[in-house]
């Protein structure tokens, strides 16, 4: 495998409304950010890959009008996942493992001001049985929450405790939307309150990959993948086990995440419930920093959240506060999919 | 390090027709699925990582539908990646799938595209609504008809071509049972006498809108000898892409897509691609983009593609056979499109094209495009393995 590292990492100001911005224009400024660190230009980046939803843009091919944003002419290797783009940067990473390219420009954006995102989501459900009934994401998140405090792994105390906990560090977190003192306020789905959701909002993000001597050229600490994989679980929520996570489980082991403790990790947790599922299936305990951004608590662009993950472990490790970081995205209902990356400072790889 | 070396060792498809009522989404990826392991003698549990792919989630009204279809393919424990690129999106799906094989991230991997047209209407599915464009733009074939024009104005071609490509497409589909159009009955004057729909091209020029699937087994050089049937080999693949709209574009002949075949012919070695190349699958929607894409892919020189397609260079028994499965004319899942071209360039080297095969095909290149005529993706497959 050759060594490939997120050099650079940018992201918007997290709002609830971005009325007057398209998503072109709500991603040019992030996209000369990244480039910008790293003195790269278009033209200098061997592949592009993005993640976005039409479900979220409301039109099809959505994805084909960021294009003028990279200002993708001459013309560019590229492509698109449906996914979050945490997915798009895995894509990234294997292009530069075949050899065929030595960096990579990743990007993510999504806007869930236009709709209502909690029925928008409903649309990922199987189609003939489950879609067709509308139970929303909170309400998905809820019955999870429910079956970990009937199993004795939580209760609604401790889910307000990730909460606070998740808002206060994101009072240092000038992208967040949601920082400071939050009230636990009232039952959305019980037990699931209005502090224990992720704000709706807008939002994008990129990085930047290079691999070896190009990364070291490019940034002074570069993060260092050291693994990465994801795992898809079955759609049936009445299949799983929903207070454990096996494809987390799975992915951070072939991450190599059990071979040494980290000192951070960024969880794509929506809900408070969720961290109580993921830091069980990765054995977190009180040494790991976790969520130090506030997590997807403080800020949720769906589409940009999991690659935000991956962007804050990186910059972190970039600013000398983490030497071994793990970061986590998830999609689909109920932690479905998940993705696990380990990055590392070079001084800490011996 | 070198690439590792990527076979496809499995090819299934569903047969592509209107609509699919007696299967349920999930139902027609896993028949084309099922149908690439039967071909590969393998299992599920041969299968390290799936791929999928398709166009808008607005053609089957399912957001992400890889969650939901992670059960039917067999993806529970394992990597799942959804690819989208437009119309191209079956052929990069094919190349994200290579790529893993390539990398050796994974050793065997399924990759499969699909679209389920008849749960929605695809022409308004493509046709965007104010604000985000102007209106009276309806369907894929009111962007694209101003191009053909573009292109038979700028070559002097006459404008009996088109009937020629569309004739020839699906007279071949007729020789391939998976093919969603077939009308036996066919002849050159009834595909000049079909109604007009976006001038210049008539409703007998244009795709049919599908329900189907294509699956495909990719393996390296290890599952490669595995297995039971000839591989295909890839010797190169490539995807460009370019904005939508801008100053000085040339909707004719795309400056991504003449980029993406001259690297898809640098990694394999093709200095000729009109005498090395045995046969093609190109996606060609409407049928004056069969003259269009031959000068865009270096077949022909810039105003003499037309010449290829009226001389019958292009026909089956031609020395330079287009589409030999009937090509996107005759079957049109419009996720699965590109997949089904680069799924023919295999069959046509594994020697396993039934009726429609082409005698002693060697090297053959599989094409698509998609959105703007923006979006390309290529590979070129051959029977031998690569030897660089």
């Amino acid at each position: 495998m050759r060594d490939v590292a997120i050099v650079a990492f940018a992201q918007t100001d997290h709002l609830r409304h971005t009325d007057e911005l398209s998503e072109v224009e709500m991603l040019m400024p992030v996209l000369h950010r990244v480039l910008d660190a790293t003195g790269l230009r278009t033209s200098d980046i061997g592949f592009t890959c993005s993640g976005s939803s039409d479900y979220l843009a409301g039109r099809a091919f959505s994805f084909t009008m960021a294009l003028d944003g990279v200002g993708a002419y001459p013309p560019i290797s590229e492509s698109h996942v449906e996914m979050d783009g945490a997915w798009a940067l895995y894509e990234a990473w294997v292009k530069i493992q075949t050899g065929q390219a030595d960096t990579a420009l990743v990007y993510s954006y999504g806007k869930s001001s236009p709709g209502t995102v909690r029925d928008v989501l409903t649309r990922q459900l199987d189609p003939y049985y489950l879609g067709p009934l509308w139970p929303d994401s909170v309400a998905l998140a809820a019955l999870q929450a429910q079956a970990l405090i009937d199993a004795g792994d939580t209760d609604e105390a401790a889910l307000a405790e990730i909460a606070h906990r998740s808002r206060t560090a994101a009072a240092d977190n000038p992208h967040a939307q949601v920082g400071g003192p939050v009230p636990a306020g009232d039952y959305v789905v019980r037990p699931l309150r209005t502090g224990d959701c992720p704000p709706v909002g807008d939002g994008a993000a990129a990085v930047i990959l290079a691999a070896g001597d190009t990364a070291r050229a490019l940034c002074p600490r570069p993060a260092w993948i050291r693994g990465i994989d994801h795992r898809i679980e079955a759609h049936g929520l009445g299949v799983r086990e929903l207070t454990e996570s096996p494809s987390t489980r799975l992915a951070a082991t072939r991450a190599g995440l059990f071979r040494r403790p980290v000192d951070t990790a960024e969880l794509h947790a929506p809900f408070t419930s969720q961290e109580v599922v993921l830091r069980k299936a990765l054995g977190l305990d009180d040494s790991v920093n976790v969520n130090p951004s506030g997590g997807a608590l403080a800020a949720n662009p769906v589409m940009a959240a999991g690659l935000i993950r991956l962007g804050e472990a990186a910059a972190r490790i970039h600013r000398g506060e983490s030497d071994r970081a793990l970061a986590h995205a998830t999609s689909g209902p109920c932690l479905q999919q998940n993705l696990v990356a380990v990055l590392e400072g070079e001084s800490a790889h011996v | 390090m070198s690439e590792e070396p990527v076979a496809v060792v499995g090819i299934g498809q569903t047969k592509h027709v209107s609509a699919r009522r007696d299967v349920s989404i999930a139902g027609l990826v896993r028949e084309a699925a099922v149908r690439a392991l039967e071909d590969a003698a393998l299992t599920w549990a041969d299968i390290d990582a799936v791929v999928i792919g398709k166009a808008p989630d607005f053609f089957e009204g399912l957001m992400m539908p890889e969650l939901y279809l992670a059960d039917a393919l067999g993806a529970v424990g394992k990597p799942m990646l959804r690819v989208h690129t437009a119309g191209s999106v079956g052929g990069s799906t094919a190349l994200v799938a290579a790529n893993l094989v390539s990398a050796r991230v994974h050793r065997t991997v399924l990759t499969l595209a699909f679209e389920k047209q008849s749960e929605s209407n695809a022409m308004w599915g493509l046709s965007l609504p104010i604000p985000f464009q102007q209106p009276l733009l309806a369907g894929a074939g009111g962007f694209f008809a101003p191009h053909v024009r573009a292109y038979m104005r700028r070559t002097g071609a006459p404008d009996t071509v088109g009937s020629l490509v569309a004739y020839k497409d699906r007279r071949n589909a007729l020789k391939n049972p998976y093919a969603h159009i077939h009308d036996p009955d066919i002849t050159l004057e009834k595909v000049r006498s079909a109604p007009m729909l976006w001038d210049p091209i008539r409703y007998s020029e244009t795709c049919p809108s599908s329900d189907g699937a294509c699956a495909m087994i990719l393996t390296d050089r290890a599952g490669a000898a595995r297995s039971p049937h000839p591989p295909a080999w890839v010797h190169g693949g490539a995807m460009r892409s370019e904005p939508t709209l801008f100053a000085g574009k040339d909707f004719v002949s795309p400056r991504a897509g003449r980029d993406c075949a001259a690297d898809v012919y640098r990694q394999a070695g093709i200095g000729d691609p009109r005498r090395e190349i045995d046969a093609v699958e190109m996606y060609v929607p409407f049928s004056w983009y069969e003259p269009m894409w031959l000068e865009n892919l270096g077949f022909a020189d810039e105003g003499e593609g037309w010449k290829l397609t009226e001389s019958g260079v292009t026909e089956l028994d031609g020395d330079l056979p287009v589409n030999p499965s009937g090509g996107v004319l005759s079957t049109n899942p419009i996720g699965a499109s590109g997949m089904i071209r680069f799924a023919e360039a295999a069959l046509q080297v594994r020697g396993q094209a039934g009726e429609h095969q082409v005698p002693g095909a060697r090297k053959a290149l599989g094409h698509a495009y998609g959105g703007g005529a923006q979006f390309f993706s290529m590979w070129l497959v051959g029977a031998e393995p690569p030897t660089r």
